[in-house]
């Protein structure tokens, strides 16, 4: 290549690349009423990016089609934050500049904690879809969350293995470098105390070290117990089920809304999850007619089956739509008003939501949802409810 | 030699000018409203990374020791920087001393103390690692300070602190494991890092936090030490040959980076209402040394121009979606090429004279 010829090739490059970006939104179609403005933020790339890209695909969904039934109009931006907590805020300012009206997110908790201080501080309402830590909404009025908290996942969980008498030592692996994973497993410990439980092993491990689970399970077997807890993710937990199979160890697996998405993982031979049970807010396979349709778009639009991230991301988008649709709110109305507005919709005894994720969810004043969990195993490869 | 020391204090002035200047001129922007909110919440992120670079060229460029754990120590200072920032404030809350309480309801003094403490303790830190790992050099230096940054994220990983009337507890177990009183607050709270931080940082603390760095790095490299730490560089066994302590002096530019990593970690950590270990992993490091490589190793003013344009480029290339990774690369290797590359530069030395076409230029010897 000659001299020149490279410094334009550079030139040609970048400025294809502009183009390309140009491509990537499309425009929006011409509506009477202008939209209100729903700002999102959640990891679109990085580790932890298979969690932003499904809250955003099923928020994009539920914009659409309330977009399509008529009455209010929203308009969703979506941002990216790579799981990092300063991206988070520069993503929130971006918003901001734009005129974000609504904060949907953030995804993840740490992100969310950040995000949520200066959406407090400027008024702007904000409803997480996923971020479970109790940190996320304490003294911030203006943030409120889509799933379950993670102490109250440990409670319910202790509770359930008690009550239904699942088992009677019980061996718990947790991933102690991961807050959601803490989070679980400290509610867990003192509520299993209280219940007169029987932990018999407890062993970590950290995201750099969850590639092999043996030590852990033969801990888990040298002491006895007859069910795992598993307050973790579901890859690391499909690799704890196949090491177990392989040393003919087969305790109960109880697993929380995180083992979630096993049965849809690459690769993964579902016999080894036969049995397993877990706590999820939703599964991909109930047969109600709003979490088929949802599912058969999602199939449709993305060629993957949603997890429960996705889900929460519709449901959030629905939670706004139900508490404004009444409401004389247009796309002039300022953030901080209508985060007065909602603030008070949302704490009200009266508003109930009904969304994919459960049903007749109300919301404490201090920003947390109450909704009962589903009890769930795993049987010929589906989710089959406990009760 | 006088004319030496001439040069180089023309050229301190100027990257000290810089820095004022732009500083003045962020302030008037932002009191006429013409800052947008992407801008402005960078600004202090911006300061920190300004300082973290100009630390590191310390290590790098004038002592010329790789280093790959600068986030480890930056780390220290977060960590260590918050929580006195978290403890102050509840002494000022719960105290009966009626000095302390006006004192530590100063939120600039909270945020000095922070910084002071955050930037003593990660110099301890360097200190202690740099005992055994200065001893070595080269690629072994690179590999241990990789090792340190590693070890510091995964400890502050499972760090848990609370404060309650009996005073500071720690465990490295679980937060059920402190014990706390009721009405005991955690402050660190392992995997969910610092919590529950009053945000204190502030553009003005932050610039002059970067002046305060330049005034010790400047007068260091200027100084007999700082040409003592030139000579190891450039040659260390002549340097041992004239009698000057290598160790003495690696320790001291070593030391005095670390320390100002940590000052720029508490300024950091106060800017944000949370702040977790993870943050500070090898690629907060590498990027640190990117902003060096790409500013020159030893030249501070080009630091504090790479930081600049390197943390705010992402934001800006956000209008690419999806295809900002790639650009933001693909301009990194294109600077890299030109600031490398003899051809490159010479054509767009090309590329310069053309448009200056329509200037006249007096050039040597006239018109050819």
């Amino acid at each position: 290549m000659k001299r020149k010829n490279y410094f334009t090739f550079v030139v040609t490059l970048v400025l294809c690349l502009a183009l390309l970006a140009g491509c990537a939104d499309k425009p929006s179609k011409p509506t009477d009423t202008a939209p209100i403005k729903l700002g999102g933020i959640g990891p679109l790339t990085g580790g932890a990016a298979v969690y932003g890209i499904a809250v955003a695909n099923g928020a994009k969904i539920a914009v659409d089609e309330i977009n399509a039934l008529g009455g209010i109009q929203f308009e969703l931006n979506f941002q990216d934050d790579e799981h990092d907590a300063e991206k988070s805020v520069n993503a929130y300012n971006v918003l901001k500049d734009w005129g974000m009206q609504i904060l949907v997110g953030t995804v993840t908790t740490d992100p969310c904690i950040a995000v949520a201080a200066e959406s407090y501080k400027d008024r702007i309402f904000t409803l997480t879809p996923s971020a479970s830590s109790p940190e996320v909404v304490k003294g911030k009025d203006n943030t409120f969350q889509m799933c379950f908290s993670d102490p109250y996942q440990g409670i319910v969980s202790a509770q359930y293995i008690q009550e239904k008498k699942l088992g009677s030592k019980i061996a718990i692996i947790y991933n102690n470098a991961d807050a959601y994973s803490t989070g679980i497993y400290e509610k867990f410990v003192s509520e299993a105390e209280a219940r007169n439980l029987e932990v018999v092993s407890t062993t970590t491990f950290t995201n750099d070290t969850a590639s092999d689970f043996s030590v852990q399970l033969s801990e888990a077997q040298n002491a006895g117990a007859d069910l795992v807890f598993l307050p973790i993710y579901y890859e690391p937990s499909s690799l704890i089920l196949a090491q177990a199979k392989a040393m003919n160890y087969a305790p109960k697996f109880f697993g929380v809304d995180g083992m979630d998405g096993i049965l849809e993982m690459e690769n993964f031979d579902t016999t080894l999850a036969e049995g397993v049970m877990l706590l999820t807010p939703f599964a991909a396979d109930a047969q109600d007619e709003r979490t088929a349709s949802f599912v058969k778009k999602y199939k449709e639009l993305h060629n993957d089956v949603p997890n429960q991230f996705a889900a929460d991301g519709y449901d959030v988008v629905y939670a706004i739509y139900e508490a404004l649709k009444d409401k004389d709110v247009t796309a002039e109305t300022p953030a901080s008003e209508l985060c007065t507005q909602l603030i008070e919709i949302f704490t009200n005894d009266k508003f109930v939501f009904s969304g994919l994720t459960g049903d007749n969810m109300v919301w404490s004043k201090n920003g947390e949802v109450a909704k009962p969990p589903k009890g769930m195993f795993i049987e010929n490869g589906v989710y089959v409810g406990m009760d | 030699m006088r004319r030496l020391r001439m040069r180089s204090s023309i050229d301190n002035c100027l990257t000290y000018g810089l820095v004022i200047v732009a500083y003045v001129v962020i302030r008037l922007l932002l009191a006429g409203g013409n800052i947008s909110y992407a801008l402005q919440g960078q600004l202090v992120p911006i300061t920190v990374y300004i300082v973290m670079a100009v630390s590191l060229n310390l290590t790098v460029g004038v002592l010329g020791e790789l280093s790959l754990g600068h986030a480890g120590f930056m780390s220290i200072g977060a960590f260590s920087g918050a929580i006195t920032a978290t403890l102050l404030e509840l002494l000022a809350d719960t105290t009966s001393t009626t000095w302390i309480r006006l004192g530590f309801s100063m939120p600039w003094l909270r945020l000095s103390l922070a910084m002071l403490i955050g930037g003593i303790f990660a110099g301890i830190f360097g200190f202690l690692v740099g005992v055994p790992v200065l001893r070595l050099h080269g690629d072994y230096l690179a590999i241990v300070t990789l090792a340190f940054g590693e070890i510091i994220k995964n400890v502050m990983s499972i760090l848990y602190v609370g404060y309650d009337a009996n005073g500071i507890r720690v465990s490295m177990d679980s937060a059920n494991a402190l014990k706390l009183d009721e009405g005991g607050t955690i402050i660190v709270n392992g995997p969910m890092g610092v919590i529950g931080i009053t945000k204190l940082s502030s553009f003005t603390a932050g610039f002059i936090l970067i002046l305060i760095t330049l005034i010790i790095v400047l007068n260091l490299i200027n100084s007999r030490a700082g040409r003592a730490i030139k000579a190891v560089r450039d040659d260390k066994i002549a340097t041992e040959s004239v009698g000057i302590s290598v160790w003495r002096y690696r320790m001291m530019a070593f030391v005095i980076s670390a320390t100002l990593a940590g000052a720029a970690g508490a300024l950091y950590a106060l800017n944000y209402s949370s702040v977790v270990a993870r943050k500070f992993d090898f690629n907060t490091s590498i990027l640190v040394l990117v902003f060096v490589v790409l500013g020159g190793m030893g030249n501070i003013r080009g630091s504090i121009i790479a930081a600049t344009v390197l943390t705010v480029l992402p934001e800006v290339l956000r209008a690419f979606n999806e295809y900002r990774m790639l650009t933001y690369a693909v301009i990194l290797i294109v600077v890299m090429l030109v600031r490398n590359n003899a051809t490159l530069q010479h054509v767009f030395r090309q590329v310069g004279a053309r448009l200056s076409k329509s200037l006249p230029i007096r050039r040597k010897g006239g018109e050819v």
